[in-house]
């Protein structure tokens, strides 16, 4: 075989390699998502954060705008701090509350956060101070049994 | 009688210990001596053709089949949990992770590995070797080192190709087929793989098992003895040895990546 041909079929099989990569890269990971240039991170803290992972996503209005970059354990307060890393392009007021929700039934679970209407924005660093944890479905039932127990009792 | 057992031991020890020096040394010789490979690319350009665009249909086949199957069965077991649309998370995963860089590195070991063992082991029978060295050309530096460098840049552009042929054909048989929802099987899919965590993990595996199965199979024609018996046997020895390796490496590459969350 030439060995143009062969140079060829090199070629073609790099460009064919280089394409599934990008492929993988673009079409079936997101790298679009959040890159780290253009973040700010915020931190909140929950008494409870159930099932949440590093990297779930963080939605406003069911979108995505950022993802939880750390979950760390304050062992003075005991609650945990999660630190939120959201695109720039996303500006949130300052009194914005953040709950952890989960998506659908058995889903992951992310932080949704409901925007405020404070003037001043959330700057790098900032807190979260409105926070709602996990709903716990043990304590949800243990609720709702202790509750029916209550209107059943005798007055 | 006892005497004849331990001397047995013994010279099988010492045999299996310059065995592994030897090897350690060769890859050492192949490293020191690779400049021959980039400084004549032309070399490692035809050394590809041979290892890489050669093994492209054995792997684009099976990489698709893989995903549809890996469609197929996946869809059957989530269907039952009523999560059909995560199938398309089911799928990329199990591909970009784990599949795709060690199937499609057992492929190219059983593909191209055993040709190269061949090769150099006939190479050497027939003195070929030998008679580079006598024209002053180091035999390493001019076949072995252009095969070597060929392999690990061949290796993660297979792997890729094995995933996303996969992934289009778990997308075949999960949405064209059965008929999952074609938004949800794509945007599950692209929120739940992660560029650095899975694509990139699963690159630097099929970069090292590229380099575990040239290695192996590039030192088993080395040493092989110059008979016929030496070289079939050399070959088998290729496939049995580096397949086993892909898959031990896999299990510490993956316990070092995947640990924890």
């Amino acid at each position: 075989m030439s060995k143009t041909v062969l140079d060829l079929w090199v070629g073609l099989f790099v460009i064919a390699g280089i394409a599934a990569l990008l492929f993988l890269a673009l079409k079936v990971g997101s790298m679009t998502a959040v890159n780290v240039g253009n973040s700010y991170e915020v931190v909140a803290r929950f008494d409870n954060i159930g099932g949440l992972k590093p990297r779930a996503p963080v939605k406003s209005a069911g979108v995505v705008v950022g993802r939880v970059a750390s979950i760390q354990f304050d062992n003075e307060t005991y609650e945990a701090a999660v630190t939120l890393r959201i695109d720039k392009r996303y500006q949130f007021p300052k009194d914005t509350s953040a709950a952890i929700m989960t998506s659908g039934l058995l889903g992951e679970q992310y932080i949704g956060l409901e925007a405020g209407g404070d003037d001043k924005m959330l700057k790098d660093r900032d807190r979260i101070f409105l926070t709602q944890s996990a709903v716990v479905l043990e304590n949800l039932i243990g609720h709702l049994i202790y509750g029916k127990a209550q209107e059943g009792a005798p007055q | 009688m006892l005497r004849r057992a331990i001397e047995n031991l013994g010279s099988r020890t010492i045999d299996g210990v310059w065995r592994i020096g030897f090897a350690a040394r060769f890859f050492v010789a192949v490293l020191l001596h690779s400049g021959t490979a980039f400084r004549r690319f032309g070399l490692t350009i035809r050394e590809m053709y041979f290892s890489g665009v050669l093994s492209l249909i054995i792997i684009l086949v099976s990489g698709l089949f893989v995903g549809m199957v890996l469609g197929l069965q996946g869809y059957e077991t989530l269907q039952t949990y009523g999560s059909e649309e995560a199938l398309g998370i089911l799928v990329a995963l199990s591909l970009v992770r784990e599949l795709g860089p060690v199937v499609a590195a057992l492929l190219f070991a059983s593909r191209a590995g055993s040709a190269i063992t061949a090769e150099i082991g006939l190479m050497k029978a027939t003195e070929q070797l030998t008679a580079m060295e006598m024209m002053a050309v180091n035999p390493i530096a001019r076949v072995i080192a252009p095969r070597f460098w060929a392999g690990v840049i061949s290796m993660p552009f297979l792997a890729a190709l094995f995933s996303a042929m996969g992934i289009f054909g778990g997308y075949l048989v999960g949405v064209q087929l059965i008929g999952v929802d074609e938004g949800a099987f794509w945007s599950q899919m692209q929120s739940a793989v992660d560029f650095e965590e899975d694509i990139l993990n699963g690159i630097i595996k099929s970069v090292v098992f590229g380099v575990a199965i040239t290695a192996i199979a590039l030192f088993e024609g080395y040493d092989a003895p110059p008979t016929a018996e030496g070289v079939s046997g050399a070959t088998t020895r290729t496939v049995v040895t580096s397949s086993l390796a892909v898959l031990a490496l896999d299990f510490v590459l993956t316990a070092f990546m995947f640990r924890g969350v």
